[in-house]
């Protein structure tokens, strides 16, 4: 099995909020505002439903950059959530850093379900960030990479 | 192990162009616990749904994936399709591949390879979901308003209006609130008495009102549906009932040198008093404090001369236990102190004076019978000066950062009053900006300024120094770029309101959330400005930000229909994605506690066996009707006991395992 | 010039740690200043000459030196703009440029004016040992 691949495809995980973000990513779908098909999306309540787990987890499963979309700040539909999230990803961004995952692989950004635009310019300024930084080695678990390849 | 069925849908070309189909439903059959798959033009349609519904009979499916349009479009009509079928509707999962694929992605290739990773992303969280029931609850039919202002009982005879019974908890002795002080209301000058003593009646008088007045709430337990609240009732030592309302006790009482508060300390009342003429009920209240009675153990002239023998001096608090089903605040509002402004002379000199004073010295009913007189000699002023943005718009800390949007109109009418009423004083009025937003609010203004000839001077007041028995007032004229020195006799000064001082204990005792400055908060600033956070609790008036009539009795009305809508609800369902806690995980830490909005958890001693010990342990408990689901709990907690139904840590990171694969 | 204005104004606001965009016109610093009588720059236009870097005109004012710094205005401001210390910061400024020195030791007994009070001068003084 060889590690090094011809071409990089990088692999983007995006945990949308159900009533800001999933939200707009829909409009940018119906607007046909283009961005990265290696970016996928998870659907979760509110931001402040992701569990650092997870992004770490994305990491360890080989995911190149992870992006969590919330509503705006004084706009969140369970009033406080965003700002919860925001403080948690702040400290786990920071430990990531440490970790040697660089600051650029992971986001915390606001769209709201009117800003199709916002989150289709998000996406592709991440999606940008993340081919220039290259494929993430660190904190990958070759043993899971390996027993899920099929 | 799950039988899944997956649907893909065309939706005509939308995706089919894109997105090859085959490629999907062929990748779908490899994929665990997929025992069919298949797909169709337009799953939505009628057709399209008599497909799964057949296929989850024949197939015997348990959960179903539908590969189609955004959740938010089509997730319900699927979901009742699947129930159709005998299916539990939380059994269906969809794959986003329209809008989040096929109309974004030009590449056949790479659409087709994301459609892929998206069903089967949806393939892995359903296999890890289960049946969902929403729970429910009963509605008490009983409202509870707190506050007796006009907020209040707006609020409750709408609600009483649509057949519902309601109680008004008023702290003070009568209902009326801020407005039965008010003389004028703007911009029309209508009474404010007039208008609003037949509503206090109305009230008092509808049989499904119930007014417990010199009351306070106590406590409140429960949530939306069934509230259980404990009121005390403060003894007033007269007994309500058999009082005729006479007023002989007022008359004949010896002890008048309390402070009237009703008119802002601006004359004395009696220690057995009655706040104002008309007030609601007409039952007087003995001040304790106040009373020979009670400081010395002699007196009791109010006894010997009450012809219903009402009188009881050993009456004690009372606490009154009532079950609602929903609650409105309209706690209102009062005057910030002035302590922190002592370049305005308010505590040196009487004849600076609050805006509320004023409404009171205007007022026909007021301690000058509606004569404008100086406080402190009695004498008629020549010259008044009205200050603005008293305390308003302050971001050091002495005043309140906020407008408090009512002083620019009460400003203006009572300079256009004063005018109207003695054209010999002249007014001034130092202003920052005039603020009008409102109907036929700015010509009201501009009618003061120039019919009127109210004299508006752009700057503010820097010191205001009583001089031999007049007031120096020192401002500045920014347009004219000069310091004025204004010799007036009277000084208005315009002050900044502030939510009651009950607002915070009450946030407390809901768990409804209030903000930096004691306002409470909406659940949605735009969409949701007459419900608290918490269900089944609604904002009515000032309490929520600062407002003028006309919108406080909107607002309230708007909360009554909230109120209605909760209340004819036999049973409430609730959304069963909600927080739930695994007990035997739970340390008991309380972090979930601390971070819920909606104060849906509750921690609860409970015994458990361990080890074949019984042990006791504080566990948290959802509460899963007040519950909104949004899983900020779930992931403060430390122990992983705490979990989101619909969405739990297992199913999202199956989704993550599945994405990057 | 209007970039050397420019530069100098936000050297004031950066040294007086003032941020003029608080302001809210509303005229309190003025209403409040004992020795506007004094002055002819009333107290409310420094702060916004310092935000449209007007400071030419700032510096060659007479309030300038007329300003007792009492600091009436910064316990006034309801915004915390705090005037007086932008003011001392465009005294800093000029004292620090060459020959722009307004208060030469020699030139003080004829300044003396009786109806300013002693700390004017005692303020002033201060400003010159800088």
């Amino acid at each position: 099995m060889s590690i090094e691949k011809k071409e990089f495809k990088p692999l983007i995980v995006a945990f949308c909020c159900n009533w800001c973000s999933y939200a707009g990513a829909d409009l940018a779908g119906t607007s046909r505002l283009a961005y990265p098909a290696e970016i996928k999306i998870i659907r979760v309540p509110c931001s402040c439903r992701v569990n650092p787990m997870f992004v770490l987890r994305a990491f360890q499963r080989g995911a190149d950059g992870v992006i969590i979309a919330g509503c705006h700040p004084g706009d969140c539909h369970y009033t406080s959530g965003n700002y919860f999230a925001r403080r948690r990803m702040t400290m786990l961004f920071s430990m990531l850093d440490f970790f040697g995952i660089e600051r650029e692989r992971t986001r915390v950004d606001w769209v709201s379900a009117a800003e199709g635009v916002k989150f289709s310019t998000v996406m592709n300024d991440f999606s940008k960030k993340i081919h220039e930084l290259g494929e993430n080695r660190r904190l990958g678990d070759l043993r899971c990479k390996q027993t899920i390849d099929r | 192990m799950q039988r899944i069925g997956v649907f893909v849908c065309w939706c005509g070309t939308n995706i089919a162009a894109t997105v090859d189909i085959d490629t999907v439903v062929e990748a779908m059959k490899r994929e665990p616990g997929v025992v069919h798959s298949s797909d169709y033009q337009y799953m939505c349609s009628e057709a399209g749904q008599s497909r799964i519904r057949n296929a989850i009979k024949e197939h015997n499916l348990t959960g179903i994936v539908v590969c189609a349009c955004s959740p938010r479009m089509h997730e319900t009509t699927f979901r009742k399709a699947a129930k159709a079928a005998g299916l539990n509707e939380f059994m269906v999962e969809i794959a986003n591949i329209r809008e989040h694929c096929a109309w974004i992605h030009k590449d056949r290739t790479e659409a087709t390879e994301k459609a892929v990773v998206l069903a089967r992303t949806a393939v892995a969280k359903l296999n890890l979901n289960k049946p969902l029931t929403p729970g429910t609850s009963d509605v008490v039919k009983r409202a509870l308003v707190i506050g007796g202002g006009i907020a209040g009982i707006q609020s409750a005879l709408d609600i009483a209006e649509a057949g519902y019974q309601v109680d008004i908890v008023e702290k003070e002795p009568t209902i009326g609130g801020k407005m039965a002080q008010l003389d004028k209301t703007f911009p029309t000058l209508d009474c404010a008495a007039c208008i609003l003593t037949p509503k206090m009646v109305e009230a008092a008088q509808h049989d499904n009102i119930n007014l417990i007045t010199y009351s306070e709430v106590d406590s409140v337990s429960g949530f939306v549906g069934n509230f259980t609240v404990k009121i005390r009732k403060k003894a007033r030592s007269v007994k309500a009932d058999i009082c005729s309302g006479c007023g002989i006790c007022t008359e004949k009482c010896p002890s008048k040198k309390a402070k009237s508060e009703f008119n802002m300390g601006l004359n004395n009342r009696s220690a057995i008093y009655i706040p104002f003429a008309q007030a609601i009920p007409n039952v007087p209240v003995i001040d304790r404090d106040q009373c020979i009675k009670f400081k010395t153990g002699k007196c009791g002239l109010c006894a010997k001369v009450c012809p219903a023998d009402a009188i009881d001096f050993s009456q004690q608090d009372e606490i009154i236990e009532q079950k609602y089903g929903a609650v409105v605040l309209a706690t209102g509002f009062k005057p910030i102190k002035l302590d922190n402004f002592d370049e305005y002379s308010y505590a040196a000199s009487q004849d600076v004076i609050t805006s509320l004073e004023l409404e009171r010295i205007m007022n026909a009913a007021g301690p000058t019978g509606g004569k404008l007189l100086r406080p402190s000699d009695k004498k008629h002023p020549h010259t008044m000066v009205f200050v603005q943005c008293v305390g308003s718009r302050d971001t050091t800390g002495c005043g309140k950062t906020y407008c408090s949007k009512i002083c620019c109109m009460y400003t203006a009418k009572h300079a256009m009053l004063i005018r109207e009423k003695y054209p010999d004083i002249d007014v001034h009025v130092f202003y920052i900006d005039v603020r009008t937003p409102g109907k036929n609010f700015d010509e009201f203004y501009r009618r003061a300024a120039e019919d009127y000839g109210v004299n508006y001077i752009k700057g503010m007041v820097g010191k205001v120094a009583p001089t031999n028995g007049k007031l120096m007032v020192q401002g500045s004229d920014l347009i004219a770029d000069r310091q004025v020195i204004i010799e007036a006799d009277m000084v208005v000064l315009a002050t900044a309101i502030e939510p009651d001082q009950t607002a915070k204990s009450l946030a407390t005792m809901l768990t409804a959330s209030i903000d930096t400055n004691n306002f409470f908060t909406e659940a949605h600033p735009k969409l949701r400005p007459v419900e608290s956070p918490t269900a089944g609790v609604f904002l009515s008036g000032v309490c929520q930000g600062p407002k003028d009539i006309p919108e406080t009795v909107a607002q309230a009305s708007a909360a009554a229909v909230k109120v209605v809508g909760l209340l004819s609800k036999d049973k409430l369902v609730s959304n069963p994605c909600v927080a739930g806690s695994n007990e035997l995980l739970c340390n008991g830490c309380s972090n979930c506690q601390h971070v819920c909005p909606y104060g849906a958890i509750d921690y609860v001693e409970k015994e458990f066996r361990i080890n074949g010990k019984i042990k006791i342990r504080r566990v948290a408990q959802v509460n899963e009707a007040v519950c909104q689901g949004c899983g900020a709990c779930t992931v403060v907690c430390p122990s992983g006991a705490m979990d989101l139904k619909g969405f739990t840590n297992q199913q999202i990171m199956a989704e993550v395992d599945a994405i990057c694969r | 010039m209007l970039q050397k204005q420019q530069l100098q104004a936000e050297t004031i606001r950066r040294i007086s740690g003032v941020n003029t965009r608080k302001c809210m016109k509303c005229g309190k610093c003025t209403a409040t200043c004992p020795a506007h009588s004094e002055m002819d720059i009333s107290p409310h236009r420094f702060v916004s000459m310092v935000e449209n870097n007007e400071i030419d005109a700032l510096m060659s004012s007479d309030s300038l030196w007329k300003c007792l710094s009492c600091f009436a205005c910064v316990e006034r401001c309801p915004r915390g703009v705090e005037p007086a210390n932008l003011i001392e910061a465009v005294r800093v400024t000029a004292v620090r440029m060459q020959n722009r020195n307004r208060l030469l030791p020699e030139n003080i007994p004829s300044l003396l004016n009786n109806k300013l009070p002693q700390q004017a001068l005692v303020s002033a003084f201060r400003k010159y040992s800088k």
